[in-house]
């Protein structure tokens, strides 16, 4: 009774409206997809071809939380490989496959004068990071961690947000509300004029990897597995190349 | 009684029946399955208590500040009749309609660091957005309409010759507000203040993106069962049986001042 409950709260929290003049045709295809894929994927669903595609974007860490809850999904997209292969551990995902590369990146508004990782410990820069459990939260925590300890004692005294998803962080950041935070490249892309991205130097750029599996309990199992080659190849790709993610190699 | 007029009172009693078990399952599942060990567990965790003291705080002081201005605020839009008062009383509630995040927006717009006042604002050397205060702020604009609302009709329902009998009798109407209309309107005003109260407890949209999220500072417990549900969903449903147990109480205690007070004058 309790996890019915949790499952209809859910499915009354999570569903969007129902377009129900889709031909009955294409299969009906629910994709779960990191929030940094937002833009990339909503563009291509429009025009992708094997299926209709319902998006829903959060970060990846409260999708999967969904998904072991039971929410009807068929693919899941995380922003990183650690939560599809608990996934799969766990028994709900099916043989997850890396498709994307991204890359972090500090951002700063475009009028900022904040030009490197360095400046981010002086007093009173304010900074808005992901939470620890969101994939940009725990690759930012791995970049700080790899400065010296009182450099990165000094940058996490300035943190003034752990915020869900990158979404938060990038809306935070075109508000004005802090002055620096860090995102993949590819919001800074998708922010458009208003945001810049300050690259990592390399040895502190840690290997962000995107990777999708089918929901064990998919209601379409093959559309879901063309969906997710899609991601690697042909369907969706080229969206995400576009968006400014990398091919995995 | 006939068959032909049972089928309505059988029909009001399936919609109750429907009603109650629709708003309840939800309440009763997070107590299903977090046994009162479970929620003390929860509290043990320092992020939890942080959280749970910082949201009493910040209701707290939204409270204050809409009781002592909405209340006066009310008094007057229920007692005085004036060219423009239903579209004051509409841009009242308007926030009662408002989505959170359209909240959270316009807050941004409004006092945020780049909004319409933040200049000047930031002049004064006020920062809301990500600080404890704002929080407040947060609350206070979501909440305090259910206040209001509810004060004005309060006000407004009580009997006309009580005050005008204050006023005879030589009482300012100061006085007639503080010790004939406020004690006369206050069932209503604690039916309102508690709706205010729960409203700004369970504040989550409009604080998260104002307000940000960080520990003991912007993160109250709605925000922190959000950040739990993803890593560890069984202290995320503790976290919530507590907030569902002290709004629960708060809504008791408002409904026990309410009758108290009616009780009270009725015996007068």
């Amino acid at each position: 009774m309790r996890r019915a409950a949790v499952l209809l709260l859910l499915v009354l929290a999570g569903c969007g409206t129902d377009d129900e003049s889709e031909p009955a045709a294409k299969p009906r295809l629910v994709v779960s997809a990191a929030s940094s894929m937002t833009e990339a994927l909503t563009a291509c669903s429009k025009t992708y071809a094997g299926a209709s595609v319902k998006l829903s974007f959060a970060g990846s860490d409260e999708l999967a939380a969904q998904i072991r809850q039971g929410v009807p999904v068929d693919v899941y997209a995380a922003a990183n490989t650690k939560l599809p292969g608990q996934l799969e551990q766990e028994g709900l995902l099916d043989r997850p496959v890396e498709f994307a590369t991204n890359q972090l990146v500090l951002a700063v508004p475009a009028t900022s004068g904040i030009a490197s990782v360095d400046q981010l410990g002086e007093p009173g820069v304010k900074i808005a990071i992901g939470s620890e459990s969101v994939p940009v939260g725990s690759y930012t925590r791995e970049v700080l961690s790899r400065l010296p300890a009182d450099q990165e004692k000094a940058i996490l005294h300035n943190i003034r947000s752990n915020e869900p998803d990158v979404k938060g962080i990038v809306g935070k950041l075109t508000q004005g509300a802090v002055d620096a935070g860090f995102v993949y490249v590819t919001d800074v892309n998708a922010a458009g004029d208003s945001l810049e991205a300050i690259d990592l130097p390399e040895k502190l750029q840690p290997q962000v990897t995107y990777a999708a599996g089918v929901v064990e309990k998919a209601k379409q199992p093959e559309a879901a597995a063309d969906f997710v080659e899609g991601l690697r190849e042909g369907g969706c790709a080229d969206a995400l190349e576009q968006a400014g993610f990398g091919r995995v190699p | 009684m006939t068959v032909r007029s049972a089928w309505f009172p059988a029909l009001l009693a399936a919609a109750l029946a429907a009603t109650i078990a629709f708003l309840t399952l939800p309440v009763v599942a997070i107590f299903v399955d977090s046994s009162p060990r479970d929620l003390i567990d929860s509290l043990g965790e320092p992020g939890a208590l942080d959280a749970l003291w910082l949201s009493l705080r910040t209701t707290a002081a939204a409270m204050a500040v809409i009781l002592l201005v909405g209340t006066p605020a009310a008094y007057l839009l229920a007692t005085r009749s004036f060219r423009g008062r239903a579209v004051l009383i509409t841009l009242i509630e308007l926030p009662l309609v408002l989505p959170p995040a359209v909240a959270g927006i316009a807050l941004l717009a409004a006092v945020g660091p780049s909004g319409i006042a933040g200049g000047s604002l930031e002049a004064l050397g006020i920062e809301l957005s990500l600080t404890t205060a704002g929080v407040v702020v947060a609350l206070t604009f979501v909440a305090s309409p259910f206040y209001v609302r509810q004060g004005i009709a309060a006000f407004a329902a009580v009997d006309p010759t009580l005050r005008d009998a204050s006023r005879t009798l030589g009482a300012s109407e100061a006085r007639g507000f503080a010790r004939v209309m406020i004690p006369a309107a206050m069932p209503g005003l604690a039916a309102g203040g508690a709706l205010a109260l729960g409203r700004a407890l369970g504040e989550f949209g409009a604080t998260l993106m104002f307000a940000g999220s960080f520990q003991g500072v912007t993160q109250t417990v709605p925000l922190a069962i959000y950040d739990r549900f993803a890593t560890d969903f069984d202290a995320a449903l503790a976290l919530s049986a507590v907030l569902v147990a002290v709004a629960a109480g708060i809504l008791l205690a408002a409904k026990l001042v309410a009758g108290s007070e009616a009780l009270g004058r009725a015996a007068r």
